[in-house]
């Protein structure tokens, strides 16, 4: 169990990490390319939440899909906004940034503090799961299990959720025409 | 086991660094992957919260869900900001301040 702790804050370093040089970076491309490491390590943090299938998925869909599509956006939208973020001043704090530093942090603490309130360690639901034996254990396999419970129970959500993903996707192909005359 | 608090206070932090970029950057695509940020530490918690649902798997469930969401989301805002560029040569937000007609 230990050694599962050790994986737990490697890897939430190595998001946190990598989420600040995200939002700290002042090259796009960089930021971009540090955002897959971001991603990658959220999913290391899937597995040890014991949620191998939407590990998966998080690897196939944001990293092998949403961040191509980012490149390529970027890649679409020219020279001229690489420019713009390479304008800016290399300070180490930028004093335009304050306030938004000041929010987030205050945010941070405002959660922290409902974190401390709540103290999810000792919720009702989560005792009588775990007195139930209602908890996933690292040895069972849970994929047989999440595909009978998406055509079963989750039908409906199943099928909304579809159909508003091609809803989506034909918008999105309409918008990113080219107009033809006019 | 990793308790549920310490996902939960790392989900916090991953969603106000996202809130940062949201509010601070001058760029609609490092809004986008702020925006993406959140998107992650929130389906983070619906999956910590899903170990203790191994019978529905309802935070499995609705994390996968979350994905093809957030999978949406992207492929029709990034056509917004291809559509913006093209009719104002800029995706700085705080620029775009009249319709196109």
């Amino acid at each position: 169990m230990m050694l599962v702790k050790i994986m737990f804050y490697i890897l939430a370093a190595v998001a946190l990490g990598s989420a600040l040089f995200v939002a700290a970076s002042k090259n796009l491309v960089r930021s971009v390319f540090m955002f897959f490491v971001t991603l990658f390590a959220l999913a290391g943090l899937y597995v040890l939440a014991l949620a191998d299938f939407v590990a998966i998925t998080q690897i196939v869909i944001y990293v092998g899909g949403i961040l191509v599509l980012i490149l390529f956006t970027f890649m679409l939208s020219g020279r001229e906004t690489l420019d713009a973020i390479q304008q800016q001043k290399s300070k180490l704090i930028n004093l335009n940034k304050l306030p938004a530093i000041v929010l987030a942090v205050l945010f941070f603490v405002v959660m922290f503090i409902v974190l401390r309130q709540a103290d999810v360690n000792e919720l009702d639901w989560v005792k009588v799961a775990v007195a139930e034996g209602n908890v996933i254990k690292p040895d069972g396999i849970q994929i047989e299990n999440i595909g009978v419970n998406l055509m079963t129970s989750y039908l409906l959500p199943f099928e909304v959720i579809s159909i508003l993903l091609m809803i989506a996707l034909i918008g999105a192909a309409h918008l990113s025409r080219k107009e033809q005359e006019a | 086991m990793i308790s549920l608090s310490d996902f939960l206070l790392l989900s916090a932090a991953l969603f106000c660094i996202g809130l940062y970029m949201v509010v601070a950057k001058r760029n609609a695509i490092q809004i986008l992957i702020g925006i993406e940020l959140m998107l992650n530490a929130a389906i983070l918690n619906l999956v910590a919260f899903g170990k203790y649902d191994k019978l529905n798997n309802s935070g499995q469930v609705f994390a996968l869900f979350a994905i093809v969401l957030a999978a949406a989301v992207t492929a029709v805002a990034l056509a917004i900001i291809l559509n913006v560029y093209r009719q104002y040569k800029t995706i700085d937000p705080s620029k775009i301040n009249n319709l196109g007609d």
